[in-house]
């Protein structure tokens, strides 16, 4: 029996690692306990030594790119469904096109939320001002995400603002991005962050872009479930908008036309002329 | 007239802009600002930053320049005769208001559209600097989508595609009459002039030259257009007809088709309608059909004689239940273009198919899986352990998938 220990930060180089010696000796995946964290506590704590590489089994490309995904997905379960499917690749090769296979499609399944919680960490962080002065401007944001998707997603913010310093503190993991260089700490309460009074005027616009005319409640909240809300500025407004939007059409129907303003009838004439 | 606030001059000039269907932010080049010089980054798939409560998605600051405008379209908010409150941003003010809203990750980049102010050449002057400015002093790397506007010198149209990422030009209306009669000061010639010179400089950029160089990237994102839908009374046959036309004579990237929405201070020329919203998202459905399903315009429109939609049920659908006799398919045999023509299986489903068939005949539950909608498919298809016997041609197929008839009450 080995039980494997799994850091939070660096889970998808541990597990690559440990998978990649595990299946080389041809343990099977009974004789393995997936330890994420210390979660087990001292229970299990027999950490026994990884096999060597002794042999190098091949798994196909699209195996590894799922199992990046997967790895950060919430489910304690990730690690062992992973090694199970890898199990069963030595004698299917063709097992990772059966997208029927109900091993595989939970799999799959899987890879789609971390996909999906990436996706909307990238779009829903919001960042705050930290007026620190000096050379770069320095911010940072509270998030929290479903999975463990800070470190995977932390790449894209440090490509996007490379100018500038910044932070996104999350109770799972932390990432941090000074002077151009990318470190990942433990998670953290939430932090006291100063108002930012840019939050203001992007509530303003949120405001105003929206359509009263063509309320659909259902397709926002979709895309933009509620429990992102608390950390969203603009979330703050939505109420309102909702409340509001019936009378604000029926205001623009009721309405009579109105004359025309005065300078129309002179620009009207300057175009034709010309 | 007291002066405005950064704060009011967005309220309106947001307020001026939100009738513009698009906000997409995909499918430019991949850039980045790794190299600590600029700011921002373009990574090929859009982020929707935040959604609205009537559904849409904000990815960009969507506004106008200005909403002074000397043209009178009578389905604007903005047209010259409208007492509309009016406001002007300088190149400053936006410039800003971009920058600042993308460090705090609440927008990928700029949609920047304008009234018209005295002359075309001189408006779209004004929204070069801006877009200037954000390229070559700000050095900011992430989206930018200009509308250019309509009679402009073609040089200028020129000059933006090589700041912009997307171009886009709106024909308003579905056709050349409904232009003339709802937006006099616009000329539908002109419009697709516009469009066929920013592809035919395109198509330029694309070519490599004789030393194998390629020519300076020139709206990597491609140009979009949008039609109102329900403002005058063309069919969905004649407005799918000008998409196709769009796409193919312009290869234009998107179609946006705006259900007429009830605007503040309407004119008495197009009374207030309820925005035909289920209208707008059958056309949108027929539009990926017509894309990426391989169906013609004739076919999607035969199922009704007065050229529209079925409203009830999708128009895959529809043209399904029209042409019973191509069904049922048999998913472990049929081709793929066939296997696209069977309502509720979309590209994907398509495509997993096709994968796993190399494997092992498929049977009902692996459909499930592969994320098919069933409820509609399994009357269409036969698979190894389903047929779906005489449910393809029972009389009351359309009436399970169509919602029951409303029911009258007394008055």
């Amino acid at each position: 029996m080995y039980t494997v220990p799994l850091p939070r930060i660096g889970t998808d180089v541990a597990w690559r690692d440990a998978a990649k010696r595990l299946i080389g000796a041809g343990v099977s995946p009974e004789d393995i306990l997936w330890d994420f964290d210390n979660e087990m506590g001292e229970l299990f704590a027999t950490a026994t030594a990884l096999p060597p590489v002794t042999r190098r089994i091949k798994a196909p490309q699209s195996f590894v790119q799922m199992a990046d995904w997967v790895v950060w997905h919430k489910d304690p379960q990730r690690f062992a469904r992973l090694y199970a499917l890898l199990w069963r690749l030595r004698h299917q090769p063709g097992l990772m096109q059966d997208r029927a296979d109900p091993e595989l499609a939970k799999l799959r399944h899987m890879e789609k939320g971390v996909h999906r919680c990436k996706h909307k960490m990238k779009a829903f962080v919001r960042f705050r001002d930290l007026r620190q002065g000096g050379d770069r401007r320095s911010f940072a944001a509270w998030f929290e995400p479903t999975h463990h998707t800070v470190e995977p997603t932390a790449p894209f913010f440090a490509r996007r603002f490379a100018d500038m310093d910044w932070m996104i503190a999350t109770p799972d993991v932390t990432a941090q991005f000074v002077d151009g260089n990318l470190s990942f700490h433990p998670g953290q309460p939430k932090p006291d962050l100063p108002e930012d009074a840019a939050e203001a005027l992007w509530g303003t616009y949120f405001c105003n872009i929206f359509n009263p005319a063509r309320l659909k409640v259902s397709a926002m909240t979709s895309e933009m479930p509620k429990k992102y809300w608390k950390n969203l500025p603009e979330a703050q407004h939505i109420q309102g908008l909702i409340a509001g939007a019936e009378a604000k059409v029926q205001q623009m129907r009721d309405n009579a036309p109105t004359l025309p303003p005065e300078r129309a009838a002179k620009i009207k004439r300057q175009l034709r002329d010309e | 007239m007291a002066k405005l606030d950064l704060s009011q001059k967005l309220a309106i000039l947001s307020d001026a802009a939100r009738y513009d269907a698009s906000c997409a932010s995909s499918g430019t080049t991949r850039r980045d600002s790794r190299d600590g010089k600029g700011l921002g980054s373009t990574e090929g798939s859009g982020i929707c930053h935040a959604y609205a409560p009537d559904g849409r998605c904000i990815s960009l600051l969507k506004i106008l320049m200005t909403n002074f405008c000397i043209y009178d379209c009578a389905y604007c908010i903005n047209r010259v005769s409208s007492n509309v409150q009016r406001a002007r941003f300088s190149v400053d003010e936006v410039v800003q208001l971009t920058i600042e809203f993308y460090r705090r990750n609440y927008i990928e980049g700029l949609f920047l559209s304008s009234g018209i102010i005295q002359s075309p050449d001189k408006t779209m002057e004004d929204m070069l600097r801006i877009a200037k400015r954000l390229r070559e002093v700000e050095n900011f790397r992430g989206y930018i989508h200009l509308k250019s506007i309509p009679d402009a010198a073609p040089e200028l149209i020129e000059q933006a595609g090589l700041y912009a990422d997307r171009l886009s030009i709106n024909v308003e209306l579905p056709t050349d009459n409904s232009v003339k009669a709802y937006a006099p000061e616009k000329n539908p010639v002109t419009i697709r002039k516009a469009m066929g010179d920013v592809k035919s400089r395109k198509d330029v950029a694309g070519e490599r030259s004789y030393t194998g160089k390629r020519g300076k990237r020139f709206v990597p994102a491609g140009q979009s257009t949008q039609m109102i839908v329900g403002a005058d009374g063309s069919t969905d046959a004649t407005i799918l007809g000008q998409s196709t036309r769009l796409y193919g004579d312009y290869k234009l990237k998107r179609v946006y088709y705006s259900a007429f929405s009830p605007i503040p201070d309407a004119t008495a020329k197009l009374p207030l309608i309820k925005p035909p919203l289920v209208r707008e998202h059958r056309l949108y459905q027929a539009d990926w059909l017509m894309r990426f399903y391989g169906f013609g315009v004739e076919e999607i429109t035969a199922s009704r004689t007065d050229g529209n939609l079925d409203l009830d049920i999708d128009p895959k659908l529809a043209w399904a239940l029209q042409n019973r006799a191509q069904f049922p398919v048999d998913v472990n045999k049929a081709g793929k273009e066939m296997l696209l023509r069977i309502p509720g299986f979309g590209t994907r489903t398509v495509r997993r198919i096709l994968s796993t068939r190399r494997h092992r005949r498929l049977r009902y539950d692996d459909l499930l899986r592969m994320g098919a909608s069933l409820k509609k498919a399994q009357a269409f298809i036969t698979a190894a352990d389903w047929s779906p016997g005489g449910l393809t041609d029972s009389a009351n197929l359309r009436a399970r998938f169509a919602p029951p008839p409303e029911q009258l009450s007394l008055f």
